[in-house]
């Protein structure tokens, strides 16, 4: 079942590539012209993003290699313990919505340190794939196009990333405990 | 709420390295941060140019159109603001597509059309409107069937069964997703 469902991933780019500009040049779009003023205008939305981007990183970065971040992990320790949460999982659902590669060094870091197959590697593998960076998407789709009001939209994010990081857990030790 | 974190993090941040006194973090932190975010913006540039300009072509196709009439019963539902006829319902539906098989390289692109449809029928340019909440909740929550990268981790730590958490991580996705979704009516409900 998951080979399968790697090669639909696997082809998916290939087939889309071949299949709109082909279906596009019957209908008589000129293909060529329209693909590099798509271009252009994906090389302006990158250069809007970056002082988003920037601002953001910089937050995080200094919250991160202060070690901030690992202190308020450790106040939170005993309270994840006390449900049965392993205290090694939390500085990774911490990063996790902060910092894409941070939170994926974290799970490298876990996955080699108790091995894949043990009860940690699996919750950590996870918490890693059922939530994506709420921080970085955010601050690139609202930067891309100028919006400055999130209304409840980080409340929300990180709302759901916490019910993901408890489901996680939950789901996890029905199946694999 | 995103100014209040930002001076939080930012804050506690260099008062913990002055605290504990290695001031010299925060320094190596911030290059770090700005040397990070040109390279991402690096990597998100070339792979926009390509998208992009596909997306183009599909859009002068009137593909875009036509995908997002397909799925109109369903994105009618959490997108009830859209008119039928946007063209952003179809980018929407490509992002969760390649969401969806885990290519989240080729979402970005997707994702940030869909937004910029979104801008161009939101009447206050600088708020965001439920429409977008919803599609981002789609994207943060990480709606996903393949979680490629985690399984090409698990495989790299040398699992016996680098696939056995896609159940898992479906299910937590899920639980995420509905949960942000709920949460979000709520608060559009009482006029957030």
């Amino acid at each position: 079942m998951s080979e399968i469902m790697l090669a639909i991933s696997k082809y998916a780019i290939p087939f889309i590539l071949i299949f709109i500009p082909l279906y596009a040049y019957i209908k008589g779009v000129p293909v060529y012209e329209s693909f590099v003023a798509g271009a252009a205008e994906g090389l302006k939305l990158a250069v809007k993003i970056l002082p988003f981007l920037l601002g953001m990183l910089v937050a995080i970065s200094v919250f991160r290699a202060s070690g901030a971040m690992a202190g308020l992990a450790a106040v939170l320790a005993p309270v994840t313990e006390f449900f049965g949460i392993p205290a090694e999982v939390m500085p990774l659902a911490l990063m996790r919505p902060l910092s894409g590669s941070g939170a994926l060094a974290i799970t490298a870091d876990l996955l080699n340190a108790y091995g894949a197959d043990s009860f940690i590697g699996r919750l950590a593998s996870t918490i890693q794939g059922s939530t994506d960076t709420t921080f970085y998407i955010l601050t690139v789709y609202f930067g891309a196009v100028g919006i400055k009001k999130y209304r409840h939209a980080l409340l929300v994010g990180l709302c759901a990333d916490f019910i993901s990081f408890v489901t996680a857990f939950l789901i996890c030790r029905a199946v694999f405990l | 709420m995103v100014n209040l974190i930002w001076l939080i993090m930012l804050l506690t941040g260099i008062l913990t390295a002055v605290f504990k006194g290695k001031v010299e973090v925060v320094t190596d932190a911030l290059f770090q941060a700005g040397e990070q975010s040109i390279a991402i913006v690096l990597e998100i540039a070339a792979v926009m140019m390509l998208w992009m300009g596909i997306l183009k072509i599909a859009e002068e196709a009137g593909l875009m159109r036509a995908l997002g009439k397909l799925l109109k019963p369903l994105v009618k539902k959490l997108f009830p603001e859209l008119p039928s006829e946007s063209p952003a319902l179809g980018f929407i539906l490509m992002n969760i597509s390649a969401n969806l098989l885990g290519l989240g390289n080729a979402a970005t692109p997707f994702g940030l059309k869909a937004m910029h449809e979104l801008q161009q029928v939101n009447p206050e340019k600088e708020k965001a409107t439920n429409s977008m909440i919803t599609f981002l909740i789609l994207n943060t929550s990480s709606v996903t069937l393949i979680p490629t990268l985690v399984i090409s981790l698990r495989i790299q730590a040398g699992s016996a069964v680098p696939e056995e958490i896609v159940a898992t991580t479906v299910f937590a996705t899920l639980a995420g997703t509905v949960g942000g979704l709920m949460l979000h009516k709520f608060l559009q409900k009482r006029g957030r």
